[in-house]
């Protein structure tokens, strides 16, 4: 039970229940992602401003893991600029996938640290970084000069 | 009214009652736990667990008896191809077929729906030709399928489903017609737990001029696949879902079929005379088993399926269908959720939703408990689509499995409220 209440903390159960910036964007870069594992779907949009991330939205379906984590993600990543956001994925990631009783110093992470109990779940790694990636993607496809078609 | 279990035993024709706690002293990994839990392992779709006797036979052909089979002239060798022929006959004797050539071991039913696909496909389909399978179909008997179709030009026809997962009988039969040359369709749903009337079927698609090939990955642990009252073409199954070691399956085909399909792999074993101008290709089964197969795995098969004779489909048919019947009245009393697959006289199979909870916090807050299900897709996305869900929670059922257990699962259940809100 305490490993489930480390994974099911109360501010991850008050995002999916409650998703922030759940909803499209106009106008906005958009990635997919899928984890054909669980059947979780979800599509990051993005609106850039040069290297900053002005705001940033999610919809989709998914488990209570990847909704809260993406809901949580985009509150974490408006304003930053991208080499920063690329930063703290790379610390997000190697908190949940961390060796149990190996967890790295989350303290730069701020609130994303509430993930911090997937570690002790290897089968919802994905769910938790689902957005990530997706986000990734959405910054990728932004980066890309607008195409004619 | 049903009756008390002396009522049932007084009953002429009723099937013996399964001494479950004899049963379970017989899986050895039963007796573990799980997070400091008692496991209660209901994920018997996916796979089962293995009795001793399963265990020993691989301990003991390791131990004792490992050699190549086919062509050698000591002893070992001999007595490993013995044993592996005997594994064959046995598994004809659970098909209730004609001959043991007509059985050809696979690594399971995936292999063999790819061996019915490749060779049958090649010989008997063509460009135009009709392929029709059901909504409910596994991965595994729709994608060999489309490479198929992609390589000949023939075209998939897919039968509907009614809400409960039931096949529409009548849309299926408009389906058929002279291009169909083949019907490949599920015997038990491993999603829903559906039995599909395959007698029925196999009289509709020989009316209409097609074979049928019968995936029966998920009925063989419950019900005898028997052949010959099926009526079907090809049969497959695998023996990790039937007490049996994973990496071995076996297909049934119609010894005239086989006999006049090509060879889908080549290799040792599969040929007659081989030079590099031209090969001349082996009888059956011998035809369709290039190179050296999983010998350990067919006889410990052959064993699995010897255990169940031991206990004998009509016993274990009735402690399920017990199960299934407990459980379901059970599951009805938790809010919020809702069984899907409601077809009649369904095997052991409890797929559901929960309200407001995703299956996969499912599957993890019960794993937590011990209890051990299944969450996601099942391999099945197109029927996940016409369900509407991106994913269930399915608990499914074997002959080892107990009243307490499906207690420990419910209550299990409430934990997940109790965790979520």
């Amino acid at each position: 039970m305490s490993d489930l209440r480390e994974l099911y903390q109360e501010i991850i159960l008050d995002h999916n229940k409650q998703p922030r910036n759940f909803g499209r964007l106009e106008d906005a870069r958009r990635a997919d992602g899928h984890n054909p594992l669980c059947g979780d779907q979800i599509t990051v949009y993005l609106k850039m401003n040069g290297d900053i991330i002005e705001d940033a939205r999610f919809e989709g379906a998914g488990c209570a893991i990847s909704k809260a984590s993406a809901s949580m993600m985009t509150e974490a990543v408006k304003g930053h600029t991208v080499d920063e956001v690329e930063g703290l994925f790379e610390g997000f990631h190697r908190m949940v996938t961390s060796e149990p009783g190996m967890l790295p110093d989350v303290e730069k992470l701020g609130k994303l640290a509430a993930f911090s109990g997937v570690c002790e779940f290897p089968a919802r790694v994905k769910c938790a970084s689902l957005a990530w990636h997706t986000l990734r993607a959405a910054i990728e496809e932004a980066k890309t000069p607008v195409s004619t078609e | 009214m049903v009756g008390t279990r002396e009522d049932v035993r007084g009953t002429a024709g009723a099937a013996p009652a399964l001494d479950v706690e004899r049963v379970r002293a017989d899986f050895p990994l039963l007796a573990r736990t799980v997070r400091g839990k008692p496991l209660v392992y209901l994920d018997n779709a996916a796979t089962t667990q293995k009795p001793r006797v399963v265990i020993e036979t691989l301990l003991r052909y390791y131990e004792y008896g490992n050699a190549n089979i086919h062509r050698g002239v000591h002893l070992l060798s001999q007595t490993a191809t013995e044993q592996y022929e005997r594994a064959r006959r046995t598994v004809q004797r659970l098909f209730n077929a004609e001959r043991p050539h007509e059985v050809i071991f696979t690594r399971g039913t995936t292999e063999a729906i790819n061996l019915v696909a490749a060779s049958f496909g090649r010989r008997f389909v063509g460009a135009g030709d009709e392929i029709v399978l059901t909504e409910m179909e596994h991965h595994s008997n729709i994608v060999p399928w489309q490479m198929l179709c992609e390589q000949v030009g023939a075209r998939i026809r897919v039968a509907p489903i009614d809400d409960r997962g039931a096949l529409q009988m009548d849309a299926f039969e408009v389906l058929l017609n002279e291009r169909t040359r083949l019907v490949s369709v599920v015997h038990v749903s491993n999603a829903l737990g559906t039995v599909n009337p395959i007698a029925r079927i196999c009289e509709l698609a020989h009316a209409a001029g097609a074979k049928v090939m019968v995936d029966g990955a998920q009925a063989a642990p419950h019900l005898q696949p028997d052949v010959r009252a099926l009526g079907c073409d090809f049969y497959a199954l695998s023996g990790h879902k039937l007490f049996g070691p994973t990496g071995i399956g076996a297909l049934w085909g119609r010894e005239e079929l086989l006999d006049a399909m090509p060879p889908w792999q080549g290799g040792g074993d599969m040929i007659e005379q081989v030079t590099f101008e031209r090969t001349t290709y082996n009888t059956l089964p011998a035809k369709f088993e290039a190179g050296t197969p999983h010998i350990a795995g067919a006889i410990g098969l052959g064993t699995a399926i010897e255990f169940v004779e031991s206990i004998g489909y009509p016993a274990i048919a009735a402690h399920e269908q017990d199960l299934i019947a407990f459980a379901t009245t059970a599951i009805g009393e938790v809010p919020g959720v809702r069984i899907t697959g409601t077809a009649p006289g369904k095997a052991s199979v409890l797929s559901f939703v929960m309200q407001d909870v995703h299956p996969h916090d499912i599957g993890t807050i019960l794993d937590s408990e011990g209890v051990a299900i299944r969450t996601g897709h099942h391999c099945c996305q197109p029927l996940m689509r016409r369900l509407g869900v991106p994913a269930t929670a399915r608990a499914s059922f074997a002959l080892y499995n107990t009243r307490a257990e499906v207690d420990a699962f419910i209550r299990a259940l409430g934990k997940v409220r109790e965790v979520m809100s």
